[in-house]
């Protein structure tokens, strides 16, 4: 068990710089997720935590120990990675033995460990097979056996799941949940799927350009978010950003809602909302339409829960709608972090 | 829509000439864009080896009209002659002692060249020149510079002080001095070649593999044989299938340096084959010589690629 930290790293490739600066802390045995668009440095920052790149500037520690120059060997590290990177020449059973073949374990000791991990991942039956014999899931069952074998303190997975369709996705995210609170090693997690983030993470760093513009749990960076980019990020629908003098107005689709469904409370904050165009989308529906021209008739969008049921909402319509204060964010128009509330 | 008439159903109409219907049917136009390719491996290739097949079969000379066919007497007869087992010898020597160096050499070289460094592709455009450079026109340089009196390589060596004042060797005319010299002019011509293969053998492991090897824990010589060179195996073996029936049929090298000599020493089974059917008119036993390595090789042929289609990778 180890926690990982990094202080002002940083790497340049040329004159692009993939990470600009980057300090986080993780805690011993969390799973923490790095979120971020594609080219955000998510995977060269994990990269560089696993020793498979030099940072330009700054210093990685695992368990405390200065770990920046060190060979990936050396760092007591395990990496799945996003095409699993199996050795497509050897059997299950000597993909999951290699690791331990390379810190020269007696062969007994090794098929103890081989069997242990397999079983862990139910790929017992196929440990005599190659790679290419396997399907996607059982290829990252392996991956994830391999990585475990050697009982790592920390475990860096680089978007293990996105080679695996959809349906087999949401059973493999919470195989690899119960999984990593299981064994309580310290896992960073790569994605740029906010449902991966949100669903797994004890904490998410959310990312951009290099930096890490937000570190906490996925409530906070959901509710809470600290700047624009991270409330336009997340939320599918994203988080609603109107300007109003020097501010963003924040607010997420779905508390902006009928004024009526806030019920008697008057701390709320009311936005008439003329309805352009209407999705049915079954569970909910989403309301898109303009605000006043107070705000300069800003494009918003309503997620509306299908449990209301006071009137019919039409495109073409004026409706009532309102969001609650505390669920109203404030964000700076020139750096667009978040600042003091004004009223509007 | 309604009105047949548009400009693009005229063109149409217009392309339809009388032989199209030919050029649109599969059956036709396939055998047809092959029959250039067929015809030439038919009459340059096919033809010959059936030729060579007939008269080892015979008693053919240069000199003779007639064909007797004598069965596999020819055969019987060269498989006695000690220069045939000479050649014989020294073609199973020649071409694995070449393979093995050109293998390895080729590996090393692969390897460094697929660092990242400066003049990368300076230097990789140098070794490529023995490649393209007419071969005859390499090889006569390195007559010269194997040269018995004017060698410059034993005068570079002497200058040096490596050779004593009396050290002088005779490159191509000692017996083993000949065959290392062979061996040494055929490596610095394949080298070039091999190493281009093994080259794109090592760019076509995938990255994430060798960093999970290096995240795996394993040092620089276990992921060279565990994992680097398992893995450019079926590339490396269709390279050594083709290195050895090339140098096992090659004879412009052994033309041009040694003639086979000295005392045979250097004489392959092709250039004994030259001799015997081209020099001296006995057409059977060229062919007889030059066939005999056929099953030989054929079934090394098939053996490589079995064992490359085995260890197919993904």
């Amino acid at each position: 068990m180890a926690n990982v930290e990094t202080k002002g790293l940083e790497k340049h490739f040329g004159d692009v710089k993939a990470v600009d600066g980057v300090d986080i802390v993780s805690r011993e045995g969390e799973f923490l997720v790095l979120l971020g668009p594609s080219g955000c440095g998510k995977t060269t920052l994990l990269r560089m935590i696993a020793g498979l790149e030099k940072p330009s500037a700054g210093d990685i520690l695992i368990g405390g120990k200065v770990v920046t120059h060190l060979p990936p060997r050396t760092r007591g590290i395990a990496m799945v990675f996003q095409s699993y990177a199996l050795y497509p020449h050897m059997t299950i059973y000597k993909n999951i033995a290699f690791p331990l073949k390379a810190i020269s374990m007696p062969k007994e000791e090794i098929d103890k460990k081989v069997k242990w991990a397999a079983s862990m991942f139910g790929i017992d039956r196929l440990l005599k097979r190659k790679p290419r014999e396997l399907s996607g899931g059982e290829r990252q069952r392996v991956a994830l056996a391999r990585a475990l074998v050697r009982e790592p303190n920390v475990f860096l997975l680089d978007e293990p799941l996105s080679n695996l369709d959809a349906k087999l996705r949401a059973s493999a995210r919470e195989e690899l949940y119960r999984f990593q609170k299981g064994v309580e090693i310290t896992t960073l997690y790569v994605t740029h799927d906010q449902v991966e983030a949100m669903g797994m993470g004890d904490r998410i760093a959310v990312m951009n350009k290099g930096t890490v513009r937000q570190l906490g749990t996925p409530d906070e960076v959901y509710s809470d978010p600290s700047d624009t980019f991270v409330a336009g990020f997340l939320g599918s629908p994203p988080m609603n950003l109107v300007k109003a003098q020097d501010r963003f107005v924040g607010f997420r689709p779905e508390r902006f809602l009928p004024r009526e469904m806030h019920g008697e409370s008057t701390d709320v904050e009311s936005f008439p909302l003329e309805v352009s165009r209407i999705e049915d989308l079954g569970a909910s529906r989403l309301i898109y339409g303009r605000l006043k021209e107070r705000f300069n008739r800003h494009p918003v969008v309503a997620n509306l829960p299908t449990s209301f049921t006071h009137y019919s909402i039409e495109p073409g319509g004026t409706y009532n709608f309102a969001v609650p204060k505390k669920d109203v964010k404030f964000f700076a128009v020139e750096n667009g972090l978040r600042a003091e509330p004004i009223s509007i | 829509m309604g009105h047949t008439d548009t400009p693009t159903g005229k063109m149409i109409m217009k392309g339809q000439g009388r032989f199209s219907f030919l050029v649109d049917n599969e059956k036709f136009l396939g055998p047809l864009m092959i029959a250039p390719a067929v015809i030439y491996v038919l009459a340059l290739v096919g033809y010959p080896l059936i030729l060579a097949f007939a008269y080892s079969l015979s008693d053919i000379t240069v000199g003779s009209v007639e064909y007797n066919f004598v069965g596999f007497s020819t055969f019987r007869s060269i498989i006695e002659e000690p220069e045939f087992r000479i050649a014989l010898k020294n073609t199973i020597l020649f071409t694995f002692v070449s393979m093995a160096i050109v293998v390895v050499l080729a590996k090393i070289l692969a390897l460094l060249l697929v660092q990242d460094f400066k003049g990368k592709f300076f230097i990789r455009a140098l070794i490529l020149m023995p490649y393209v450079a007419p071969i005859s026109l390499g090889v006569i340089g390195w007559l010269w510079m194997l040269d018995s009196i004017y060698s410059p390589i034993n005068w570079l060596l002497q200058r040096t002080g490596l050779f004593g004042p009396d050290f002088w060797p005779m490159w191509l005319g000692k017996p083993g001095l000949a065959m290392a010299s062979i061996i040494t002019v055929h490596v610095w011509r394949m080298l070039p070649l091999a190493m281009i293969i093994m080259l794109a053998g090592l760019a076509s492991i995938p990255k994430d593999i060798q960093d999970a090897a290096l995240v795996d824990g394993a040092g620089y010589f276990r992921r060279l044989f565990q994992i680097t060179v398992p893995m450019m195996l079926p590339i490396m073996l269709v390279a050594v299938l083709f290195g050895i029936v090339f140098t096992a049929t090659d004879i412009i090298i052994i033309l041009v340096l040694t003639r086979g000599g000295p005392y045979d020493s250097t004489q392959v089974l092709v250039s004994q084959a030259f001799y015997t059917g081209i020099d001296a008119g006995d057409l059977a036993g060229g062919a007889a010589t030059a066939l005999f390595l056929f099953p030989l090789l054929l079934a090394v042929a098939i053996f490589m690629l079995k064992i490359a289609r085995r260890s197919e990778v993904t």
